[in-house]
């Protein structure tokens, strides 16, 4: 029951209170540039959840398992971009073969997951918070992913909106979505100090 | 001869300022957001942050400028991205080892200049298609430009939300400090209006 209070918890954690987006500002690239439609936005969400998944559950056992206690340990963030790389050249073969519906409605999107931040940051960030257990690393990772897929569409749903209305000529594009993200950021600034 | 080296000095010249202003990678390529939002809070670590990325900068692309011609396409960004982080590593190492502190501060956005696009930008853009000079000199410029933008981000934010700049009190004793300005919705929003402003400014001068 403990555990499973714990994982529950620092899932919710994860996904509003210190969501990657808002809070740690990762993976603005891809928010900026993939959010203005909402089923593009939803896909690449999926995508991104399914690698962070994968490469953060593989860096932490490779993390306990090999490189702590040893002087391997510098070479933690060669190890872990190559293990990223690998996870999208993975996904990337693997839908190509299985579902080339899929894959073609990814197209570019796919292999520039490799260098989303959110990924490599949120495989830092379980190792910076000592986590103690694979569960712990797998729902976390799974959390992360899921928060970012909901700031994504919650971007793109205003986004749509957004190209209605009447923006001084200055303020278009970038500039409007990253004041838009900052009132979305004071809005998740609420859930603040509810856990943790 | 000289008509020769004279274009050639042009030329260093021009990669030089393209990174200071007309193709400024924050503010008008759109690269690197995620650092420049994060350590941006206070003007130290943004100098700091700023600094490491010329260094990575620099490095990775004299490497990848030397092998440009050895470089598969097909291997071509595993090959960047494992440069960039062989130079990360000895980044982060220094800052551990000299300023803790700082390394503390920064946290895991030192590791996170990896997947920084300027760098791969850069990379792919620049050094992997020039020589070695063009390279450094593209280099410099690119984080100068970076570096440069930071400081400015910060500072406005640091002088919004604790009315200090390098601990000098700047603003009057009856300011109140905006503490959202030293949280994320200050970031967001300070970036986006000063887009905001460099869009207005260039628009008059085209």
């Amino acid at each position: 029951m403990d555990t499973l209070n714990v994982l529950l918890m620092g899932f919710i954690s994860i996904v509003i209170v210190n969501n990657l987006v808002f809070t740690k500002f990762l993976g603005i690239c891809p928010y900026l540039g993939v959010s203005g439609r909402i089923d593009m936005a939803f896909g690449m969400g999926m995508a991104v959840t399914f690698v962070v998944t994968l490469s953060g559950t593989l860096t932490w056992l490779i993390d306990h398992l090999i490189l702590i206690g040893t002087p391997l340990e510098v070479t933690r963030y060669v190890c872990f971009i190559l293990v990223i790389a690998g996870a999208v050249q993975l996904v990337e073969m693997y839908l190509r073969k299985f579902f080339p519906s899929l894959y073609e409605s990814f197209g570019i999107f796919l292999p520039l997951i490799t260098t989303n931040c959110a990924i490599l940051g949120m495989c830092l960030f379980i190792n910076l918070w000592g986590t103690e257990s694979l569960l712990e690393a797998v729902v976390l990772s799974f959390g992360a992913g899921i928060g970012f897929t909901m700031a994504i569409c919650i971007m793109a749903g205003i986004r749509e909106n957004l190209n209605m209305a009447d923006v001084p000529k200055c303020l278009k594009g970038a500039p409007i979505t990253l004041i838009t993200a900052g009132i979305l950021a004071m809005a998740f600034m609420g859930f603040a100090g509810m856990i943790r | 001869m000289t008509g020769k080296s004279e274009a050639k000095t042009t030329a260093y010249r021009q990669t030089l300022l393209a990174g200071l202003w007309r193709e400024n990678p924050v503010l008008r390529l759109l690269l690197g957001m995620c650092p420049t939002l994060a350590v941006t809070a206070a003007v130290k670590p943004a100098f700091t942050m700023g600094c490491c990325v010329i260094f990575v900068l620099v490095c990775s692309n004299i490497i990848v400028s030397l092998m440009r011609d050895l470089l598969k396409p097909h291997l071509r960004i595993l090959m960047f991205t494992l440069t960039i982080a062989t130079f990360v590593t000895i980044a982060d190492l220094f800052l551990k080892a000299f300023v803790p502190a700082m390394s503390e501060t920064l946290g895991p956005y030192v590791p996170l200049i990896i997947v920084n696009c300027i760098i791969i930008c850069r990379a792919e853009a620049c050094a992997s298609k020039n020589r070695i000079v063009i390279s450094i000199i593209d280099a410099v410029g690119m984080g100068i430009g970076f570096t440069v933008t930071l400081c400015i981000l910060a500072g406005i934010r640091e002088l919004l939300s604790t009315g200090k700049i390098f601990e000098m009190q700047l603003m009057p004793e009856a300011f109140v400090p905006w503490a959202a300005m030293s949280m994320p919705v200050g970031a967001f929003i300070t970036l986006g209006l000063m887009l905001g402003l460099v869009n207005k400014v260039t628009n008059k001068e085209a």
